[in-house]
């Protein structure tokens, strides 16, 4: 399968996931492992260096990018102390910004998540910015020097699937930067709907995390994105909504 | 505005005509409902619901998981002092009890400190009774300054606080505060705080909206149930924490449901709340509040707390003294009330563990 490029990386899978959520980390290996996924993401809010047993980054392979993100801000700036924190503690320059003011829908803030973007763009960081799909904020975020743009498809952890289909469309059409469907995917038909859609990746966390075999799930989510992104690059044929006339409007042109 | 308002509007409702108009086909509609309204949430703890707790119960469950996974906050009180100058009835700080008081010195409370994150935990909630002399704010931030060495949240459960004060303890590196009303019908609120600051009930009752305001990253309410009709009690409870929901949805709400436990003392006037009532308290409000955190206390007995587990909760205390200096010290106070679970942070971990959930040890960071 053709490699997807963010921040100067080419990547062999176009399944990023996350770590939360799991009834243990000690199944989070065999997740990514069977998801085939190079990106991880995790909250800083939950690494604990100081103690062997209870961090995180013990149980991510070391092949793999951490994708450290900024789940608990409120405002651009406890996003870009976050994503500084990160950086010294040694997960990397790769950062994905939550900034999410809003706990009963969880829905991100694009203004604040645009400024937090520009000024970690500006220091260096690789940044993957989460956010409500708008095209007016994800062209702001093109501009703030985003690596990348994450549309929700619904509300994280809802599994509701692509409901805001036809926003998302417009990004993939209009923004020249990989589109990343993150939040709301709960079935692996729907990551391949998307993935179908143009979306040049997705993230997945809770639809995996609490099925009831997480290994299998991730490598049904691995294939899904797999056979969307197949089908995306071979053009589907044209969707008739009727049949062909078999006496045509436009014969008479030429009689 | 406050919830002030909110309590006066509703605690007049007639809700024993409420309860017998409720019929199953209501409580079914809540339970499948996406966004409950108020009355939804009575129909839930109406008696009528009692023969649809299962259903709940699966609902609620379904919901815990989508929006918090299948992980458990772990928590530790560290208690900092005993002395108190409040009579309230129920409580076995009481100023009027012939107890042992004491009170950490910094280095006791550096000791607390060594021991418990030597467990693991990293987050920590400290704990004061109400006296300006013995544990004034000064107080308060110096031990915030020794405990930020060794936790990544620290949260307190003090007296109520001025917004002011707020802001200063959130400088100093506090990021959550719990405080409970005790019990939220005024008249036997009245009644049972006797004397001492603690009467002021409007005071304590904006307590955690002054907190909000202040920009605390979390807030966590409750009442100590078994001091009025548990029905109406969770009703005011679920008003309560939708309102600074919905005024302030960038501080993270969340509900303990702590029970009357036997201590010092003797109070008499308990309001009793069963197993299946505390249950019942719990589904309703996961549904009613879907991304409420819910908290269960040691004052649970172990197996009952490990049922209630799949249910909703979403944070629990272990490795548990409410003794000052418990966690270190050779002399140590008289406690506040008995704890039911005595099981230690391990013996937690692993339960969590085996019942498929994981044990999450930090989940702040000093920013």
């Amino acid at each position: 399968m053709d490699k997807l490029s963010i921040g100067g990386k080419l990547l062999d899978s176009r399944l990023l996931i996350g770590t939360g959520k799991f009834p243990n980390k000690s199944i989070i290996p065999r997740v990514i492992e069977s998801s085939e996924s190079k990106v991880i993401t995790m909250a800083l809010r939950r690494v604990d260096l100081n103690s062997q047993e209870e961090n995180i980054l013990d149980y991510i392979p070391k092949d793999c990018i951490l994708l450290p993100n900024t789940s608990g801000a409120r405002n651009a700036k406890e996003a870009v102390r976050i994503a500084r924190l990160a950086k010294a503690m040694g997960c990397g320059n790769w950062i994905k910004i939550e900034v999410i003011s809003d706990n009963k829908y969880l829905l991100p803030d694009n203004y604040e998540t645009a400024k937090a973007t520009e000024v970690l763009a500006k220091e260096g960081f690789i940044v993957l910015p989460y956010m409500s799909p708008d095209l007016m904020a994800a062209k702001s975020l093109v501009d703030a020097g985003a690596a990348a743009v994450m549309p929700l498809g619904a509300p994280i952890g809802t599994n509701r699937g692509l409901q805001t289909k036809e926003l998302i469309r417009i990004l993939i059409d209009e923004i020249n930067l990989p589109i990343i469907v993150d939040a709301g995917i709960g079935k692996p038909s729907q990551a391949a709907e998307a993935m179908e859609m143009g979306a040049k990746a997705v993230l997945v966390n809770t639809a995996i995390a609490t099925a009831g075999n997480p290994v299998e799930m991730a490598r049904a989510f691995s294939l899904s994105v797999k056979a969307g992104r197949m089908a995306y690059l071979a053009k589907a044929g044209a969707q008739r909504q009727y049949a062909e006339a078999s006496s045509p409007l436009t014969g008479f042109l030429n009689d | 505005m406050s919830f002030y308002n909110e309590y006066l509007e509703f605690k007049n409702i007639d809700f024993s005509t409420f309860f017998s108009k409720v019929k199953k086909s209501d409580i079914l509609r809540a339970i499948d409902k996406d966004g409950l309204d108020k009355y939804d949430f009575l129909a839930l703890l109406s008696p009528s619901a009692e023969g649809l707790l299962e259903t709940m119960a699966q609902r609620a469950h379904s919901l815990t998981t989508r929006h918090f996974g299948k992980a458990i906050l772990l928590y530790t009180p560290m208690y900092l002092s005993n002395h108190c100058v409040n009579k309230c009835s129920y409580c076995g700080f009481n100023t009027s009890n012939d107890i042992y008081r004491k009170k950490l010195s910094l280095k006791e409370i550096e000791e607390e400190a060594k021991t418990i994150s030597s467990s693991g935990l990293r987050h920590i909630l400290i704990l004061t009774g109400e006296s300006k002399k013995a544990s004034p704010i000064s107080y308060i931030l110096d031990a915030i300054k020794i405990l930020k060495k060794y936790f990544d949240s620290i949260s307190i459960e003090i007296y109520p606080l001025t917004e002011e004060e707020y802001r200063e303890v959130i400088t100093a590196g506090v990021d959550s505060v719990t405080i409970y009303q005790e019990v939220y019908y005024e008249d036997i609120y009245d009644r049972i705080h006797i004397s001492g600051p603690k009467k002021n009930y409007r005071f304590r009752l904006d307590a955690p909206e002054r907190a909000c305001s202040a920009k605390m990253r979390g807030v966590n309410i409750g009442s100590l149930l078994g001091l009025w009709d548990w029905r109406k009690e969770a009703f005011f409870i679920g008003l309560h924490a939708e309102y600074l929901q919905s005024k302030y949805p960038d501080v993270e709400i969340s509900i303990s449901l702590p029970r009357l436990r036997p201590h010092t003392g003797s109070f008499d006037e308990i309001y009793p709340v069963d197993n299946k009532a505390l249950v019942q308290i719990m589904l309703a409000l996961r549904l009613f509040l879907p991304r409420a955190g819910i908290t269960i206390s040691t004052r649970e007995e172990e197996s009952f707390r490990d049922n209630l587990i799949p249910l909703g909760v979403t944070k629990m205390s272990a490795g548990v003294s409410t003794e000052v200096g418990g966690h270190s010290s050779k002399t140590k106070s008289d406690n506040q009330f008995e704890i039911s679970d005595k099981r230690s942070v391990e013996d937690i971990k692993k339960m969590l563990l085996s019942k498929g959930y994981q044990p999450v040890l930090k989940d702040w960071m000093h920013i």
